[in-house]
This record gives structure tokens, sequence and C-alpha cells, in this order.
């Protein structure tokens, strides 16, 4: 194939390509390869490659299905207690969890400290997603109009008049509670079901509600953008820095001076609590941080 | 009490973790680049010194991340494989952002320069965790950070196309972790632990005695595929030309030389620390990938044969060098994996080299990317003509340079392999023969005399720029002549392990 | 018979295995983005349907100290909740990442279909 077009392929080198034989198609002047042309409808290629694409892709899928549901009937029996999967290392985190993490909830203890690198990772996950949130959506040249902006001033405009007085009053009595139970929720998070997760979710919901019912601006006047990145921050930063020191001190075999206090008081497990309240306040800041990009695209 | 270098390697994947939370805090992207820089070459020279430690004293040791041994808590492996590994990946991420300053300066809006380089500093720390962590779990959920930082750098430069570049390569790697998930619910079902030396305690066990062998291939066989997905291997690296070819450059230079890279090592350490090389080979897994890698590094070929794009031509070609990696680990065999391992090094320099200096020339044609564009630029930028020459000539694989050293190990990996040697030695000669196709008409394009040209835009020499090509032409021309300590280092840990 | 119990008492897994291949299947081939997320969140749903079907044990209950009996015999196995809850994070972090692209997308060329996009990409600027 080479060899067939040298003189044009030698052309192309010295940068004296003849003009291509057939004049270039208005709709698609960038499309054309130097060394090739391609006459089809580009639009027509994706077409075709498309349906091409949903066969193999259902193909594969049916197998991949098909080879796991075989691959399950080979694997234990569902709810028996003498599971490979319940072996040595569930044992110790029920039975010792207590006395070594002083968390009433083994799910907490588990994650907070037995594995607490994974759960780091999962907090950075989160920070990652609200940076390329915040990337994609504040506010800027690339994804902004002027007809957009006009837009938003008039919506805002108007929020003061349209907001509604019976979700207001509402809101005004049930708003104090989710956050109460959302904070109650991350602060027992080491002795009763929930934690930190399920916690700063509630106080997000919370927050998205009160702004939905006031208004963004009135949200807003507490909660502006620069609150938004110092909290979000220092939380995350706290979180690493509280898990840095144990880890340093776990590995080096250092004494640690952080006491696990007395089991199923709120004040005791050591630093679970301090990483709960820290990822508390990373979940209620994404999720309220979501909702306002979302709809706005800035604080 | 530990010896002090042990805790290098936590040190550096904090380091960057904190560093990429305080980033987005600095006003001005510059100061943050600047930040991002001086974290990778801090890392870099840790795990340099960390290298000359344990191949110094023969040592590989585990980390624990916490107050709790083994199965219980979390811990990083790290030999000095992994060491050197971590160092070059923080100096090319390092050096790929010098390189790509300007790029950077005009391709992304300046207020969201702070979070590309968050996004920077996150990969790195989950190249870091990839290579070094010894439990499944760390390295699935810093496979997601990966994934995501990759994604937001790819769509950092915010055109139409790129955010529909991104959504297919979001879509494929997210295919991929629910691939590696549901294996490692299974493995996790059938061993009841994450960590790899239990994992591998267990899994040689149930080898051993048979039960479980289905469930065995197919974990073992679906971590392959989620990993090979997420690291373009052949069928499935439809996403990666429109992704690595249109980000910015420095962005294209980190996810084509390191992101593919960081689940290749995590799959090399899965494959010894997990299942053991020869449970591999006996589950058929490696012949699989060896077809797959010879295919992809033909189609990869091929395709960039056809491409007239400068980035994507490099993008395609990085397909066909992940093909090469992909043919090592199917080879089944320690040398296999040592020159997949030692091809994972000479592409992370390579490709870096070829995008920036690519990057740079086409900055002095106005951002014109098409090789016809491009017509003698080298002209106009001695050092980027001559880089781009270094890589290119490396890539087709021209003695001395990396890329020669590579296909030298793969042949040298392939011989008493009985039928697969002739596969392999068929497949490299013709690769490299199609690697020459395209490479050297590229090389002759942009050396061609600049006749009746108006001069391009007359751009200041980026002295970023010039250390970056400088440094990672002499990397390619190094690891091309003196590989032979990089060689017995990599041969040590892998016997090891 | 046998099997017939067998694939009664594996219902939560085999459930688990076909939501997998349901959301497999239309995170592919589906045109629209909004039903591609959805099909995402099904396929990583099926996959925590799985992890926390491994860590029930008849007649157990949740891994939370009751009464100070810490007696491993009468608790489930913690671990898969634990690894549930961080998939569960960084399902809901993709979900609002791919989001944030889509609403771009839309913005951008006022459709959620994927091939219309990619074809309208392909002809508006092709660097």
């Amino acid at each position: 194939m080479k060899k067939l077009h040298w003189d044009s392929f030698a052309d192309w080198v010295n940068g004296t390509t003849p003009e291509p034989e057939c004049p270039p198609l208005p709709e698609l002047p960038k499309k054309r390869k130097p060394r090739r042309t391609r006459p089809q409808d580009p639009a027509h290629r994706i077409r075709i490659f498309s349906r091409l694409y949903r066969v193999i892709a259902l193909a594969v899928c049916l197998c991949v299905v098909s080879v796991l549901l075989y691959t399950l009937f080979q694997l234990p029996l569902f709810g028996a207690p003498d599971n490979p999967a319940v072996n040595e290392v569930s044992r110790r985190y029920v039975e010792q969890g207590l006395s070594e993490t002083g968390a009433v909830n083994m799910v907490t203890g588990m994650i907070l400290d037995y594995r607490a690198f994974d759960t780091f990772g999962e907090s950075s996950v989160l920070f990652l997603a609200v940076a390329c949130v915040m990337m994609l959506l504040l506010r800027d040249q690339n994804n902004t109009t002027p007809a957009d902006i006009r837009q938003l001033q008039r919506e805002r405009a108007a929020e003061p008049s349209c907001c509604d007085p019976i979700l207001q009053k509402v809101v005004a009595v049930v708003f104090p509670c989710i956050l109460l139970f959302g904070i109650y929720v991350v602060l027992n998070g080491h002795l009763s079901p929930g934690g930190g997760f399920a916690g700063g979710a509630m106080m997000g919901a919370g927050l998205i509600l009160y702004s939905a019912a006031y208004g963004m601006d009135a949200a807003s006047r507490f909660f502006s953008q620069k609150h938004f990145r110092i909290l979000t921050t220092s939380a995350l930063l706290c979180y690493a820095l509280s898990k840095a020191y144990s880890f340093f001190t776990g590995a080096n075999d250092l004494p640690s001076c952080i006491s696990l206090g007395c089991p199923g008081a709120i004040f005791s497990s050591g630093l679970i609590l301090v990483l709960n309240i820290c990822v508390g306040l990373i979940v209620a800041c994404t999720m309220y941080g979501f909702y306002i990009l979302f709809t706005k695209g800035e604080f | 009490m530990l010896p002090f270098y042990h805790n290098i390697p936590f040190f550096c994947i904090f380091l960057c973790m904190i560093g990429g939370i305080i980033m987005p805090l600095h006003k001005n992207g510059r100061h943050a680049l600047r930040m991002t820089e001086v974290i990778c070459f801090v890392v870099c020279a840790l795990f340099a010194a960390l290298c000359l430690f344990l191949t110094h004293l023969g040592e590989c040791f585990s980390y624990q991340m916490g107050h709790f041994p083994a199965p219980w808590g979390n811990e990083l492996f790290v030999g000095p494989m992994d060491a050197m590994l971590c160092a070059l990946f923080a100096l090319v991420l390092g050096l790929s952002l010098l390189g790509g300053t300007n790029g950077m300066q005009s391709d992304i809006l300046p207020q969201k320069q702070t979070f590309y380089c968050t996004m920077m500093c996150m990969t790195l720390a989950s190249l870091l965790a990839l290579t070094t962590t010894n439990d499944l779990f760390t390295g699935y959920v810093f496979m997601e950070i990966s994934t995501l930082a990759a994604c937001a750098i790819v769509m950092a430069r915010d055109t139409g196309p790129m955010i529909a570049a991104t959504i297919r390569y979001l879509i494929l790697s997210l295919l991929g972790s629910g691939l590696f998930l549901i294996a490692l619910a299974m493995l996790y079902c059938i061993t009841g632990h994450l960590l790899m030396p239990q994992l591998l305690q267990h899994v040689l066990r149930l080898h051993e005695s048979g039960v479980y062998h289905v469930p065995l291939t197919v974990i073992c066989g679906l971590m392959a595929l989620g990993l090979g997905i997420k690291s373009s291997m052949f069928p499935f690296y439809a996403w990666l030309p429109p992704a690595h070819g249109g980000a910015t450059t420095g962005a294209s230079a980190v996810l084509s030389g390191l992101v593919l890279k960081g689940y290749l090592v995590f799959l090399i350490r899965i494959f010894y620390r997990v299942f053991s090389l020869p449970v591999v080979h006996s589950l058929h897994v490696t012949d699989v990938l060896l077809v797959f890698g010879i295919a992809g590094m033909l189609a990869g070929s091929v395709m960039a044969l056809r491409e007239g794009h400068s980035k994507r031509m490099l993008a395609y070609s990085s397909v066909a060098q992940i093909g090469y990696i992909f043919m090592g680990l199917g080879l089944g065999t320690d040398a296999g994996v040592m020159a997949a391992v030692f091809q994972i090094l000479a592409h992370a320099v390579t490709k870096p080299l070829l995008f920036l200096c690519v990057g740079r020339l086409s900055e002095l044609r106005h951002h014109e990317k098409r090789f016809d564009r491009l017509r003698g630029a080298a002209h106009e930028d001695k050092l980027a003509g001559i880089g781009f020459t270094v890589g290119a000539l490396s890539m087709v694989g021209i003695p001395l340079l990396t890329g020669f050293t590579a296909k030298l190990f793969f042949a040298d990996a392939s011989m008493g392999g009985r039928g697969r040697m002739w596969a392999v030695l068929l497949a490299l000669a013709l690769s490299s023969v199609l690697n020459a196709c395209y490479y050297i008409p590229a090389l002759l394009a942009l050396w061609a005399k600049p006749e009746g040209r108006k001069p391009g835009a007359s751009l200041p020499s980026s002295r970023g720029f010039t250390a970056a090509a400088a440094v990672l032409t002499a990397c390619v021309v190094l690891l091309g002549t003196a590989s032979i300590p990089l060689v017995r280092i990599i041969q040590w840990e892998l016997s090891m392990l | 018979m046998e099997l017939l119990e067998k694939i009664l008492s594996l219902r939560f897994e085999i459930a688990a295995f076909l939501l997998f291949g349901i959301g497999f299947i239309h995170l592919l081939v589906e045109k629209n983005l909004i039903k591609k997320i959805i099909a995402f969140n099904v396929m990583d749903s099926s996959v925590f349907l799985f992890l926390a079907s491994q860590g029930y044990i008849a007649g157990r209950a949740a891994p939370i100290i009751t009464d100070g009996i810490t007696d491993a015999a009468r608790y489930i196995n913690p671990v898969p909740a634990g690894l549930v809850l961080t998939g569960i994070v960084v399902s809901v972090s993709i979900s609002a990442f791919f989001l944030a692209l889509t609403q771009r997308f839309y913005h951008r060329y006022h459709t959620v279909d994927f091939d219309e996009i990619m074809i309208l990409a392909q002809e508006k600027d092709v660097d």
C-alpha cells in the first residue's frame, strides 16, 4: 500500500501535495486526512459503528452474566455460619473491637480504625468529586452566556416574592430538627447505627431544604463559597492529619497519647469521634455544594 | 522502632494527598503548579533514596497503616522495584507539568488551574498507592481516585469534544471498576481476606485442593479484564485516542505515560502477590492476555498509521505499547513480566517526551495539530525536534534507545516458550515495521525544509520545557544504555515476591 | 428439586448478578446520558447487594454490640458492610461527576442523546 502511493507520499513529505481529486465536501472541511480521502459521511459511519457496537455489547454482557451465574452455583452457600468469609478477621473485629477501638458500632470501628486508610481514600473521592463538579459547573466564560446571566438575575429578582409561605413556615419548624438529628447521628456514630456519612447526608439535606424554601441568597448569607472551601478543606485536612498521626504512631510502635475512654460514652473511642465529625462536615458540605452548583453554578 | 526509611512511602502518599487537598486554596494557578512540581520532585527524591537503600540492603518490607497487624489493618508493601517505579512516576509527572506549563495556561481557565493541580496531586497519590498497596480494597479505592482525577484532567481543557471524550472515558472506566469490584467481592467470599499475603495463602491452598476452580478462574479473568479495560487493552481501546489526543499537553503526557501504568503495575502485583504467576498461568488467563496483547500491538499501530492528527497518532501508539506490556504478562514467565515492567519504565519516559515535544511544536504553529500543518516545525525549536526524534526512534526500536532495549527483553523472554516464541518474535518484527511506517514519515514531515512558509508565532523559549525535554531525552538514552542495574532490581524483586 | 432449592437459597446473589447484567448492558448501549447514569447506579447497587448478602449469617444480629455481649457467634460479619459503605460513597461521587458532565453537555448541545452529541462533536470542531 505504501509502495503504490510512493509518489504521493514523497510529495506529501516534500510539502507539495497536489489538491485532492474531488473537491472538499462543504459540510466536513476539516475531516480530510492527508494520506487518505474518506468520502463517507461521518454521521453515517458513526451510525453503523453504533449498531455494531450494540450487538457486540449485548454479546459481551450475556457472556459475563452467564459466566457469573454459572460461577455463583459453585460459591459458598448464602447465610451459612461456616462460610470462608467468617474467619479470624471478622471474629476479631467483633470480639475485640470494643476493647481495641472503643466503638460499640463494629462497622464504624472497622472502617475508621482497623481499615482507616480505605476510608480516608473514600473521603478523598468525595472531595475529588466536588472539585470536579466545581471545575465543570462554577460559572466561567466557557459555560455561561450573557443570556444565562440575565436569566439568573431575573430569577434572583423574582425569588423573594415567589417563595411559598407554607413551605417557609414548615421549614422553620423542620430545619432545626433535621440539623439536630444529623448532628446527633454524627456524634453517636460510634455508639449506634449511622455515623459521619449518614449524619452528614442528613445535615446536607437540611441545608438544601432551607435554601429551597428561603432562596439561595438567604442560604449564601451564612454559607458562602469561601466558607464552603475553608470548611471542606479544613475538615479533610484535620481528618488527614489525625489519621497520619495514628498511622505513624501505629507503624512505628510509638505510644499514642489518645485514650479510648469509657466504651459507650459520647466522648470515647479516641479518634473515631473526631473522624466522624470531620466526615460529617465533609459530607454535609459536599451534598449542599452539589445542589448549589447544579442549580446555580455559584455560591 | 522501625528504620526511618520505612516511613517514606506512607509519608509520600500523605504528602501528595494533603497537597491535593490544600491546592484549591491557592489564589493563583501558577503558585499551585509550582507547589505541585515541588511535591513531585520531593517524592521522586525520597523514593529514589528508598530504592537505593533497599537495593543496598536487599530488603522488601511491609508497613502497617495503623495500630493493627496484617489480616486486620491496611498495609503497604514496598520493594526496590516499587520504589523505583514510584520515583520514576513522580519524576515524569513533575517534568510533564513543567513542560506543559504553557499549554496549561493557554488551555485552562485561570480560576480552574488550581483544581487541575489538585487532580495532578491526587493522580500521583493514587499511582503511589496502587504501586505500594498490600490490600486489594485499598487498591480499588485508589483506582477510583485515579479514574476521577484522570477524567478531570481530560476535561480540564473545556471544549465540547473533550467533554464527549471524557464521558466515553468515564463509561468504560466505570465498567472496568464494576467488573473489578465484583471479582473482589467473589474473592472475599471464597477466602475471607482482603490483604494480599493472606489471599495468596488461601488461593494456593484452594488451587491445590481443586475446590472453587471455576470461581478462581473467573475472578482472575475478571480482575485482568477490569484493569485491562482501564488501561486500554486491545478490544477496549476506543476511549483512549479522543481522551489522550485532545487533552492539554501536560495532561496527555501524564495520562498516556503514567495513569495507564498505575493499573498495570497493580495488575502485576495482583498476579504475583494474590494469585502467584504459576497459578495465573495454569488458569490460562495469561494465554488470553497474550492474544489480546499481540492484537493490540498490531491494531494500535494500524490505527496510528491512518491518523494524521499528531496527538491522536501518539495516543494510538500508546495502545500499541500497552499491547507490548500485555504480551509480556501473557508469556507467564518471570522473564516476560520483567520485560513488561521494563516496558512500563520505557514507555513512561518516552511517551511524555513525545507529547511534550509535539505540544511545543504545535504551540509554535498556532496550535495546529495535524502533521501536514506542522511540516518543518522542528526547525523553529531545535530541542523539541531533537526530543521528538529521539522519542520516535526509541519507539521504532533503534539500538541504544530504551524502546530497543525493551524489545530485546521481550524477544529474550519469548525464548524457550516453544510455540509462543514465533508468535512473539513475529509480532515484534511486524510491530516494529509498522511503528517505523508512521514515525518515520512524521519525522520527515517535522524536519522538512520550511520553504515559503510564514514563520510561526515567535514564542519565547520556555525554560520549563527545555529542562523537561532535556531530562526526558537523557532518561530515554540512559534507560536504553544503562539498563542492567534496573533490570537487576526488577529481577530481584520479582524473584522475592 | 435440589437445583431448585439451591436457586432459592441463592436468590439474592442471582438477583444481584441479573441486575448487574441489566446495568452493564444499559450503561453501554443506552443513548440517553441520564439513563446511562441510572444504569451505572443499578450496576453498582447490584454489586453492593452481592457484597451485603455475603455478610449475612442466618439468625444473627447487626454488628452493634448490645448488652455488652462480644460473642462472635451473635453478630453477622461486619466486613462487607464496611466495604459497601465505601463503595456507596464512591458511586455517589461518580454519579455527581457524571451528572455534572451531562449538564455541561446539555448546556452546550441542547440534547442528552450521546450518539447525536458524538456526531455533532465530530462535525463542529475536530481538535
